[in-house]
């Protein structure tokens, strides 16, 4: 019983974390691209950016009026109890969290359009678990805008179009996208598998540290040139034309079938909420991307 | 450098028309929000020759669903960014047309036909910081009204005031200029030259 009350709290805390301050990797890669930026209307942007991420930390505000549709990324050590119990916990630290943050209430029923008001529901929030070894429980709240999300996009691209097929396909997607996923982004591209692992790839990817390469030499090498070519395409900071189009591009694959290629493409709007923290077996509670809050437990 | 230009609500079409694609405003007065579920009813009342219960005469309608708090009775705006206004492209011009708005608010643009009506009838859209939605709420002095609360907070139709309301980026003047057409028009010329850059052919 301890250990689900430590659940819900540690959840609700990582979602006020998540949704009212950005990780130093995405802070960092703003600051760096306001540097870099060289048009008038870009910097503007950006400076409002900037001032709006410290105004949403200093009073403890949601950075963005959509609090995103929420997920949880589990890493779940086999040994940790209860886990049995933990996707009901999370429903109810999403119904906590929504209430005391507050959050946007953003789950509708795609039949009825009713809105629970919550922010759960079916599938709602999702909820992605990968066993681990030992005896503890790192979670990830992932509360994503629907912005970023309209502009995700999956093609099952012809093998032989390749590596080549695939950057088009990237560029293109950030074209067609213009200011909508609001730029600069972080680019989420998953490759091979079926078509779902592809799109739950390049879902994953997105919450990789934006401040380390990919550890696999071909995978960090096309993370660097898309990056390179993306933010030569002109779109700037919100779609009004300048430098910064993305603040990163992130790669994860999967081994594919002889006759698929498929290729995921998931955008991040520089709002890139995200905050981990790891529950230990005695109670414990250790917080990874984020400073704990004063009414942390 | 770019124009700084103040304005006041209600906007009149000669100062709407006055204003050009890359100028930056700041509004002071009131405005409207209105997303998806709005544009619908705000049709059906169209259609059916029905009397809304707002005014858009002269006001700009701003493409957003704000996060708000009601404590002891009063709103508080916490949230308040704007929404992709694509979404909203098939309603607008009839919009425009109907109720006399001069500028529209959000985010990423809007298309031909939206464009059209903004020409004719002399309005621009202005395009606020995606996701600056705490800024955004600190210009907010008050909410003035809410209609159409059943649609949910955020697609309901709030009227706050506001001051200085702004950066906002002209990116579509009543002459037919649209700035994210150009820039995507840029952006498609740049894509050759971009492909034939990679290193893996």
């Amino acid at each position: 019983m301890i250990l689900e009350a430590t659940v819900m709290d540690v959840a609700v805390n990582l979602l006020r974390q998540a949704v009212t301050s950005l990780p130093e990797d995405v802070k960092n890669a703003l600051k760096t691209a306001y540097d870099k930026e060289r048009s008038q209307i870009g910097k503007i942007q950006l400076r409002a950016i900037m001032e709006n991420i410290e105004e949403a930390e200093k009073t403890n505000t949601p950075i963005c009026q959509d609090t995103g549709l929420i997920s949880f990324y589990l890493e779940a050590g086999s040994k940790f109890r209860n886990l049995e119990k933990i996707e009901g916990v999370l429903i109810k630290a999403v119904q906590k969290a929504t209430n005391e943050i507050p959050l946007r209430p953003n789950a509708v029923n795609p039949f009825s359009q009713e809105n629970p008001n919550d922010n759960t529901g079916n599938h709602v929030p999702y909820v992605h678990w990968k066993i681990v070894e030992g005896n503890s429980l790192k979670i990830t709240a992932f509360p994503k805008g629907g912005g970023s999300e309209n502009t995700c996009a999956l093609q099952m691209m012809r093998p032989s179009d390749g590596l080549r097929g695939l950057k088009e396909f990237v560029v293109d997607c950030v074209i067609k996208a213009g200011g909508m996923p609001c730029p600069p982004t972080i680019i989420g591209v998953g490759m091979g598998g079926g078509a779902n692992i592809a799109v739950e790839l390049a879902k994953q990817a997105l919450l990789k540290p934006l401040d380390e390469p990919n550890p696999n030499a071909e995978a960090a090498e096309l993370e660097r040139e898309l990056y390179e070519v993306v933010n030569k395409t002109g779109i700037g900071p919100m779609g009004l034309g300048g430098d910064a189009t993305t603040l990163a591009v992130k790669v994860e694959y999967a081994h594919r079938h002889p006759a698929s290629y498929p290729v995921a493409v998931a955008f991040q709007c520089w709002a890139a909420r995200k905050a981990t923290a790891i529950i230990h077996a005695n109670g414990k509670v250790e917080y990874l991307t984020h400073k704990p809050l004063k009414d942390a437990c | 450098m770019l124009k700084k230009i103040e304005l006041k609500t209600p906007i009149l079409e000669e100062d709407a028309r006055k204003l050009t694609v890359g100028d930056v405003v700041y509004v002071t007065g009131t405005l409207l929000t209105a997303r998806d579920a709005a544009h619908t009813r705000i049709m059906q009342f169209l259609h059916e020759g029905r009397k809304l219960p707002m005014v858009f005469e002269g006001l700009p309608l701003y493409h957003c669903g704000p996060l708000i708090k009601k404590t002891d009775g009063e709103w508080t705006v916490l949230a308040a960014g704007p929404t992709t206004s694509m979404r909203m492209e098939s309603f607008e011009d009839e919009v425009i047309r109907n109720l006399g708005v001069r500028l529209v608010i959000g985010k990423g643009g809007m298309g031909e036909k939206t464009s059209g009506a903004m020409k004719e009838h002399g309005a621009v859209y202005g395009a606020f910081t995606g996701g600056a939605a705490v800024l955004a709420s600190r210009l907010v002095k008050r909410v003035k009204n809410v209609e159409w609360l059943d649609l949910g907070m955020a697609e309901a139709v709030w009227t706050f005031e506001v001051d200085k309301f702004g950066p906002l980026i002209v990116c579509m003047d009543s002459r037919g200029n649209n700035l994210f057409t150009k820039v995507r028009t840029e952006a498609e010329k740049n894509k050759p030259k971009i492909i034939s850059s990679f290193k893996v052919q």
